[in-house]
């Protein structure tokens, strides 16, 4: 099945999955079920606007111009990251 | 060379099980209940681990369930930040327990098939009814919405049933299914005869796997540990010896990795005497094979040496008799004719010896 985001998509964190602060290696790491991934400034500030309301349309707008940036290409980079957290369901949409 | 901090902890809170699996992957020689660690130590235990880095805390066993001061214990290492995971055959896990776990904080469970119907699964889990009460929790955790992990320990005598063992993760809901081919540590020394796949299982279920990870994408998601004694090269023992992750056993003993204690002229130190952080950055035990500057030939001159840091040391002392050789699955190794030699010993009509419980 394709796993791609459409716009109206609204992204959320699963239940055993979450965002973690991470003091010792002074990073965030994304926590799931035994497995531990660290984040880079765009998986944060990506993740971090993975509430389960907002939508996948308005996560791009918001990053777009939050980083001054094209939203066509944040797209494309948000849509690869994210695609790749669905297939280990460590998101799911709404 | 810097040592980075550990990312996970696998707590082996005892090592009494109501099933005799015989691959378990305890060791022979078993920790007895008043040898195991007291709830407050082991609380102190994770607070430790959390502080210096780990992330993910596995609770095992034996079962873990058999501990009555699980949920305390989940509690604790929950408030002690690590995310939690309970490695259970579900036996003893009963509906009021699953609720106090989810109330302790409890992340995800993992748990184990043993076999996709009742006759196969206890016949190798040695204990009759175990599947039937295994399924009665399964629907209790999907009723609750735990995430779910299902393991299955696939081996010659129930290979063939990994279909059926796919349709039914996806019944039960489970978000993800390891298809771990049994390892010949602990118990399964015992019986490899009985439990060594096919090479023809062995490829069967590569292609299997690849298949449904793709029909279920999205549904399920796959983990594959492939069998020992096949590969051409060795896995990477732990991610490398004292690099990602430790294992405490349920007397105390700090262990690079769970088979660590085969190795004879190791010394473990104890969580009762020692910090844990002096253990894992200080201890012998964890510095014997740390890195690559210890590695032997073929390993040192080869530009594997820092993906698989020479595999095995439990393989290489069982199958070499040297724990610091190059773990003879590797085709390089100058024991791995005793690997081929080993894959011939399978046979369908071997019986199985079951771990023997105190």
């Amino acid at each position: 099945m394709s796993l791609a985001l459409s716009p109206d998509d609204r992204p959320y964190l699963p239940r055993g999955v979450r965002l973690h602060d991470d003091r010792v290696r002074g990073s965030t790491v994304l926590l799931a079920p035994e497995k531990a991934v660290e984040l880079d400034q765009i998986g944060v500030a990506i993740l971090s606007r993975v509430n389960g309301e907002d939508t996948f349309a308005q996560i791009i707008q918001d990053l777009a111009q939050t980083y001054n940036a094209p939203a066509q290409q944040i797209e494309q980079d948000v849509q690869r990251f994210l695609v790749g957290l669905r297939a280990r369901l460590y998101l799911m949409v709404h | 060379m810097s040592v980075p901090p550990p990312i996970a902890m696998l707590a082996e809170l005892t090592h009494r099980c109501p099933l005799s699996c015989p691959y378990c992957s305890n060791p022979l020689e078993m920790a007895a209940k008043e040898a195991e660690l007291d709830t407050e130590t082991w609380a102190d235990v994770f607070r430790q681990a959390a502080e210096m880095g780990v992330l993910q805390l596995h609770l095992s066993g034996g079962e873990p369930a058999s501990r009555r001061d699980l949920e305390e214990l989940t509690r604790a290492a929950h408030a002690a930040g690590l995310y939690t995971n309970l490695i259970t055959s579900a036996i003893g896990l009963t509906p009021r327990r699953l609720d106090a776990l989810e109330a302790a904080g409890l992340d995800h469970i993992q748990l184990s098939l043993q076999g996709t119907n009742a006759q196969l699964a206890d016949k190798i889990g040695g204990y009759r009814g175990g599947f039937d009460r295994k399924m009665q929790a399964a629907e209790e955790i999907a009723k609750r919405g735990i995430p779910l992990t299902l393991n299955a320990v696939m081996h010659r005598q129930n290979l063939d049933d990994l279909d059926r063992t796919i349709d039914m993760a996806v019944e039960l809901g489970a978000r993800r299914l390891e298809v771990a081919c049994v390892q010949f540590h602990g118990w399964a020394t015992k019986n490899i005869a009985a439990l060594l796949p096919t090479r023809e299982q062995t490829e069967a279920a590569k292609d299997k796997v690849a298949e449904a990870s793709k029909r279920l994408r999205g549904v399920l998601a796959f983990d594959f540990v492939p069998p020992d004694y096949y590969a051409d090269y060795p896995k990477s023992c732990m991610g490398g010896w004292g690099s990602a992750g430790l294992n405490v056993a349920p007397d105390g003993s700090v262990l690079p990795c769970h088979a660590a204690q085969t190795i004879p002229h190791l010394q473990f130190d104890n969580v009762r005497d020692t910090a844990l952080k002096s253990i894992w950055y200080d201890s012998a035990a964890f510095n014997a094979y740390r890195g690559t500057d210890w590695l032997p030939e073929p390993c040192q001159s080869c530009d594997r040496k820092e993906v698989d840091f020479g595999g095995c040391r439990c393989q290489a002392l069982a199958l070499a008799g040297d724990a610091g050789a190059t773990d003879p699955v590797c085709v390089k190794s100058p024991d791995h004719h005793r690997v081929v030699a080993m894959l011939a010993e399978g046979e369908d009509e071997a019986d199985l010896t079951y771990r023997v419980n105190a």
